[in-house]
């Protein structure tokens, strides 16, 4: 499989789970190595984690013990590369851009699900990667909180400007996010398609029903079923 | 859900001064009734000297051993092995609990010989502490040592193998070492484990103290509730055994103190 994601490019890769979509985001993050082949990011090939990388992950995987605060300040804090003044403003700025202003000192146990989400991919924006890589970031959230949060992730995004690589197992997810949708496939792991979005932005949630859009959805499912090892989405893996 | 069904957003029902305190009022009483019985057939004379004693002569004899005896030597005594055991256990338990925890290989090897200490009653050894240390205060310290070892180990142990593998992979994401880790996931992700093994080290080596002292030795308040059987001064062995209980109830009360200030951030249990 080849993918080239260009800076400051928004790109989502779908498929059905067991694809590998996890295991593609965590050898970029250089939490797994690989076999061969090749993952480099400005040239320069990926050997474990880096500075240029941060992840959302699909849990939020805060650290129960620290206040909000503390849990946006911790990347930045492993990471040494800002002095104590500048992640005290780093640490407000992307709290309140991710609507959480007031919260700093509250515990992750005492947010809703979707709030921890927020505060995950605070943390990851305040180490101020060059790519910011998302692991199914809003699959565990219903419905309306989902919506919400891509709407959110759009406007925090048009502001951080960073390059995305979004994981997702749901077609109109990536579709309303992305500016290209690349189609995997399992067994073996395969970019099978690479589907441009023309539309413009900001995009409102309405976006989703316009025909145009429910064309790509349709032909990325068509792309996504014609695997001839599956009889369809969903099944086991 | 409609807001006002929503039991956390109700004002909170008003409770009268006797609900909010009715486990203290009951207990409470219960334990007074109790001496004042203990007392009024203590001073009806129906109560063998011999045998038992009355709390007003436990009193008494506190305030005499107090004025004139050794009393406030022996809680020194007893005090500072307890201190130093217990100290010397925590800060071993704490160390090797994070070290064997982190490390399976390391754990496979020494598992088995935890498993047979563990299971060993600890007063099994203390004829060979008496071998190794004498008679002296280091074979208290230790028979205290070896009794508020254990709970802080095996609690660690387990604290930091219930660490969350999802915040390990959070921190190594963001370039952690091994030892930034250590100090911002292992050990803190520890502490309420620590500390519960904390809160049982405090019980079992109170009772190092006072069994540690009833072998050999002659200082301390085991050695006073023992000598005081030996002799049949029962209201000196009530005095002792009573002391022990305050002091029990006081250290266990402050572990638990310690225990829920650190896990705070812990979700409602």
């Amino acid at each position: 499989m080849s993918l080239a994601v260009a800076d400051g490019e928004f790109v989502a890769i779908v498929g059905p789970s067991g694809c590998g979509k996890t295991t593609l985001l965590n050898i970029i993050a250089g939490l797994l190595t690989y076999d061969d082949g090749s993952v480099s990011i400005d040239g320069a090939a990926i050997r474990g984690p880096g500075v240029n990388r941060a992840v959302v992950f699909q849990h939020p995987s805060l650290l129960p013990w620290r206040t909000i605060a503390g849990n946006v300040r911790y990347g930045m804090e492993l990471q040494k590369r800002f002095d104590d003044a500048a992640m005290r403003e780093r640490t407000d700025g992307f709290i309140t851009l991710v609507g959480l202003a007031g919260f700093e000192r509250h515990y992750p146990s005492e947010l809703s699900g979707g709030m921890q989400q927020r505060v995950n991919l605070a943390r990851a924006l305040a180490s101020d990667p060059a790519v910011l890589l998302m692991d199914e970031p809003f699959a565990a959230l219903d419905a309306q909180t989902r919506e919400h949060m891509q709407l959110e992730l759009l406007k925090i995004w048009s502001q951080a400007r960073k390059t995305v690589i979004f994981i997702t197992h749901q077609i109109n997810e990536a579709i309303y996010l992305a500016d290209r949708v690349a189609v995997m496939s399992p067994r073996p792991g395969r970019i099978k398609g690479v589907f441009a979005v023309p539309f413009d932005r900001p995009r409102p949630l309405a976006l989703k029903r316009d025909p145009r859009f429910l064309e790509i959805e349709d032909a990325i499912w068509r792309t996504v079923e014609e695997q001839p090892d599956r009889l369809g989405i969903g099944g086991t893996s | 859900m409609i807001a006002t069904d929503d039991p956390d957003l109700l004002p909170p029902p008003r409770r009268s001064l006797y609900q909010r305190y009715e486990a203290l009022i009951l207990g409470g009483s219960a334990v007074i009734l109790a001496l004042l019985v203990w007392e009024a057939l203590w001073e009806a004379g129906r109560i063998s000297p011999l045998f038992f004693t009355g709390p007003s002569q436990v009193v008494e004899r506190f305030g005499a051993e107090w004025t004139e005896g050794r009393l406030k030597q022996d809680m020194l005594y007893s005090g500072r092995n307890f201190v130093v055991g217990v100290g010397l256990a925590i800060s071993s338990g704490v160390v090797l609990g994070v070290v064997i925890g982190w490390y399976r290989r390391l754990a496979m090897i020494v598992e088995p010989f935890l498993t047979a200490l563990y299971s060993t009653p600890r007063v099994a050894l203390i004829p060979l502490v008496l071998i190794w240390f004498g008679i002296g205060m280091w074979s208290k310290v230790f028979i205290v040592f070896i009794n508020a070892f254990f709970p802080v180990l095996i609690n660690t142990i387990g604290g930091v193998r219930a660490i969350d593998r999802d915040l390990l992979r959070a921190a190594r994401s963001f370039c952690a070492s091994d030892s930034q880790i250590f100090t911002t996931v292992v050990v803190p992700g520890s502490v309420p484990f620590i500390l519960t093994g904390v809160r049982q080290a405090v019980s079992l080596g109170l009772i190092g103290v006072v069994v540690g002292e009833m072998f050999g030795g002659s200082e301390g308040i085991g050695y006073m509730v023992n000598y005081g059987g030996q002799t049949f001064q029962t209201d000196t062995v009530f005095l002792g055994v009573v002391i022990i209980a305050f002091a029990g109830i006081v250290l266990t009360w402050l572990a638990e103190r310690l225990e829920r200030h650190f896990s705070r951030w812990r979700p409602e249990r």
